[in-house]
């Protein structure tokens, strides 16, 4: 695991030298200029936008750096041909593989955990003191945490075998997928026929179920998230991650490169 | 007799080609040769010739159709292999947002060395690649010449036994290509095996204990250079001196004079006979010698002989 380790670390200093991290000021803005708007116009309901506006940036940010730097992990090592003396180290190619989706994890960690603690301080600035269940803002950002880290997985996934635009489109394709999974699995209509009922019904089962990590509505109006939908989707996410991982490394330790 | 430190058996490599990638397009055809311990061997090849795919081939970069490898004695698909292995890709392109300090400290940490060991070998390696002064600048603010020698030095940071280089004479500039050859000559002082792909001949002619000819993913010979353009002789050559310049033998006018001294350049079964005319004409023989084409006029046959039988094969 000390390979994994050390290619980890070097995404994450990739990240932070390609200035990755300078999203969080458009965050920052973003927030200071919701808090300012929201304490003149919300009456009682500052903490539902505030929160609900977070998170949304929180998740979009995330989903931007997931699949857009996701892809280019893989891919730009291969353009570049960084990949060629590294993999004439004592490496295994999936311990590449694993360190890039770990250092862009960690990079996400970061970046996500600073945007949270934005997010606090602008619901400070519009109610404060903050209250004990706000805890649960923490729980939401952690579950999208998760989210993103299927898309890391799906974008790495994707880039091994695919030119970086259609592993784009591919990760995007199956995150909008991933949203509506949930609709799919618990569809009723008498219109399709049965067998193609099944095969959507398989189909929605493979997808990502990222209704599994969407907690927003009930965080940003106060209400307790349960352990068991955490313990849950975290267990979803750790298992999710380990399939389209195996399958990645699958595909890439017999990768010809250029 | 040494063992090999490189073996490689009826290694294959074929490219998928059109549009649906239902054709393939051979790139290497049943290679078998061995490097011994502890020889620079130069692997000589136009461009396109099946070099760059051989190391890429012996380093897992790519994988073959068909045929094996080992690298003193382990098999290439044995990823501790590169433990004892260096190596220096064409063109090198590290991470350009890393100081040279920083790149050579990240890949020796994949070798498990110590941090001080890590230190001191990556401190040793800008020294020999003479790069101490630019240590902590970007890579993307490097010339190529200087990734180069980035290359070089990551390639020999970790003490290898085995160094394989593709194309590291090039994008150097004179001086940087004989500090590149001082190392290579340094490497085999050490005892280590040298692999390294060249198309410039005079390098390999200067280095090389053993070259290989490879022209359209094809060994065509391997051998010393002398053995190599030994294969086959193109003639003699007769060199004379004549007093007296009132001679009109045809062979007098078929030689090229300098000063007092005529050479001649003549068929093999030709000699004895031309030997005996010119001592008839009292010509005085101060040698005879065979004439050997130089590795680079074999080199430039083979690559002619390719291009016939590809036009032909084309015409047919």
């Amino acid at each position: 695991m000390k390979n994994v380790y050390t290619v980890a670390t070097n995404t994450f200093r990739e990240a932070v030298r390609d200035r990755v991290l300078y999203n969080l000021v458009f965050f920052a803005l973003l927030m200071m200029g919701a808090a300012i708007l929201v304490g003149q116009i919300s009456l009682g309901i500052e903490q539902s936008v505030i929160v609900s506006l977070g998170l949304t940036a929180i998740s979009v940010i995330g989903l931007f750096i997931a699949i857009f730097i996701g892809v280019s992990l893989v891919s730009k090592e291969m353009d570049k041909r960084t990949l060629y003396a590294l993999l004439a180290k004592p490496v295994e190619r999936w311990e590449f593989l694993l360190g890039k989706f770990a250092g862009l994890v960690m990079t996400l960690t970061i970046n996500t955990a600073v945007m949270a603690l934005g997010l606090y301080v602008a619901l400070w600035t519009v109610k404060h003191p903050l209250q004990s269940s706000d805890v649960y803002i923490l729980v939401a950002v952690y579950l999208i945490l998760l989210k993103l880290a299927i898309l890391v997985a799906l974008a790495l996934l994707f880039s091994c075998f695919t030119t970086p635009f259609l592993a784009i489109l591919f990760s995007a394709g199956i995150y909008v997928a991933g949203v509506f999974a949930q609709n799919l699995r618990t569809m009723q209509t008498v219109d399709i026929a049965p067998a193609a009922m099944r095969i959507l019904k398989a189909v929605s089962y493979a997808l990502p179920n990222f209704e599994n990590f969407n907690v927003m509505g009930a965080v940003s109006h106060g209400r307790v998230v349960p352990g068991a939908l955490v313990a849950h989707a975290t267990l979803y996410a750790v298992a999710y991650c380990a399939i389209v991982l195996a399958e990645a490394a699958a595909v890439f330790s017999r990768r010809n490169l250029k | 007799m040494s063992n090999p430190a490189i073996e490689i058996e009826n290694l294959s490599k074929e490219y998928p080609t059109g549009f649906l990638h239902l054709k393939t397009k051979k790139s290497l055809a049943d290679l078998t040769m061995q490097v011994q311990e502890g020889e620079v061997f130069g692997f000589l090849g136009p461009n396109g010739a099946g070099k760059s795919t051989t190391i890429k081939l012996l380093m897992r970069l790519i994988f073959p159709a068909s045929g094996t490898a080992r690298i003193l004695g382990k098999s290439i698909d044995d990823v501790k292999m590169h433990q004892s292995v260096g190596y220096l890709p064409e063109q090198p392109y590290f991470y350009d947002y890393l100081t040279a300090t920083e790149v050579l400290d990240y890949f020796a940490r994949f070798h498990g060395l110590t941090p001080n060991d890590r230190r001191l070998r990556v401190e040793m390696m800008l020294k020999k690649v003479g790069l101490e002064t630019a240590r902590k600048i970007q890579l993307r603010k490097y010339s190529k010449g200087m990734l180069q020698r980035v290359g070089l030095a990551q390639a020999i940071l970790h003490d290898p036994q085995v160094v394989v280089l593709d194309e590291p004479m090039s994008g150097l500039d004179p001086l940087g290509r004989r500090e590149v050859r001082d190392i290579i000559l340094e490497l085999k002082r050490e005892g280590r095996t040298v692999l390294f792909s060249t198309h410039i001949l005079s390098d390999a002619e200067m280095l090389c204990d053993r070259v290989g000819v490879i022209v359209g993913g094809k060994l065509r010979g391997v051998g010393t250079a002398g053995e190599i353009v030994g294969m086959k002789t193109e003639g003699m050559e007769i060199l004379f001196e004549l007093r007296c310049n009132k001679n009109d033998s045809p062979l007098v006018s078929r030689a090229t004079r300098t000063g007092e001294r005529y050479r001649l350049q003549l068929p093999e079964d030709e000699l004895y006979a031309t030997l005996e005319e010119l001592k008839a004409a009292g010509a005085r023989i101060l040698s005879v010698t065979q004439i050997k084409p130089t590795l680079e006029a074999f080199f430039m046959n083979l690559v002619e002989d390719d291009r016939a039988q590809a036009s032909a094969v084309e015409v047919s």
